[in-house]
């Protein structure tokens, strides 16, 4: 039973992380492929550690926790990075795509 | 929104707490021993680091960041599902676009949290606070900040700035009460 479980979690979990991948490859721009890697990874990486923390708990005697840590240390880390990336490609100006709309709220920088 | 906790030699009480609990999670154990040593690595660490921090303010209402912080998981699945539809769908139809957000948020640490949640939930990712701190004259506050962000599939920029402010900021701001 939770053999199956596992699979089930590791399987969402490897489709999502092949999504943001995916992401990073098709989209047009550098600020659209900031979204793939930003969140489509985060739910992947959950239920990978979450299936980490049911095989690891079936293994030894007592629950394995230490995949929780991981899971919040990613969830703080994740945005921080993401907000890093795209301020400094705002301040190397980089080319967002034709269609993009709203670029007059972009502030130029001192 | 208050900086001063209730008990001097309890100065950050979440703080502690998170201590306490990562402490636990590292040992991987419940034994009495690490117990002990995680209550005393709780109150220990805030009380010796506490001169060398800028005061945060504090979370006046725990059970209303709790729920907070349920809510802002479950969006995050939602948000995957979400950006994965869109990723994996036409990308010619997409419209990006960047989206300014008037901030009622005062203080930074708030206005970060804020930021974070955006980047992780539907479609967008927060890209910057407005003014510039380096546009302004030492020391001084501005009157009205912004935060700009980008959105992947952009169709209603009132409606989502509407939903950044209701589901996001006005919890938060309840929170810290600023």
């Amino acid at each position: 039973m939770s053999e199956w479980i596992i699979s089930i979690l590791l399987l969402i979990g490897g489709f999502f992380v092949l999504v943001g991948s995916i992401g990073l490859v098709k989209m047009p721009d550098f600020f659209m492929r900031l979204h793939g890697p930003t969140k489509a990874t985060t739910l992947g990486m959950a239920s990978l550690l979450t299936a980490a923390m049911i095989y690891f708990s079936q293994l030894q005697t007592g629950i394995s926790a230490k995949e929780v840590l991981i899971s919040i240390f990613l969830l703080l880390t994740a945005p921080i990075s993401g907000y890093m990336l795209i301020k400094s490609a705002i301040h190397h100006k980089l080319k967002s795509i034709e269609r993009t709309s709203g670029k007059g709220n972009i502030e130029d920088d001192v | 929104m208050r900086l001063e906790a209730r008990f001097a030699w309890l100065p950050t009480p979440f703080r502690s707490l998170m201590l306490f609990c990562v402490w636990l999670l590292l040992n991987n154990s419940l034994s009495a021993g690490h117990i002990l040593l995680g209550l005393i690595l709780a109150i220990v660490i805030p009380l010796a680091t506490q001169p060398f921090r800028t005061k945060q303010p504090l979370i006046l209402k725990p059970g209303l960041a709790i729920r907070h912080l349920f809510l802002v998981l479950y969006d995050i699945i939602t948000a995957n599902v979400q950006v994965a539809l869109l990723i994996l769908g036409p990308t010619k139809r997409l419209k990006p676009g960047f989206v300014k957000v008037p901030l009622d948020l005062s203080h930074s640490m708030p206005i970060t949290i804020l930021a974070s949640t955006v980047s992780l939930t539907p479609g967008t990712v927060s890209a910057e606070v407005y003014p510039w701190r380096e546009s302004l004259p030492d020391g001084s506050k501005p009157e009205k900040r912004y935060l700009l962000i980008h959105v992947l599939n952009l169709e209603d920029e009132d409606a989502l700035i509407q939903t950044i402010k209701q589901r996001y900021e006005a919890p938060l701001k309840e929170i810290f009460e600023c």
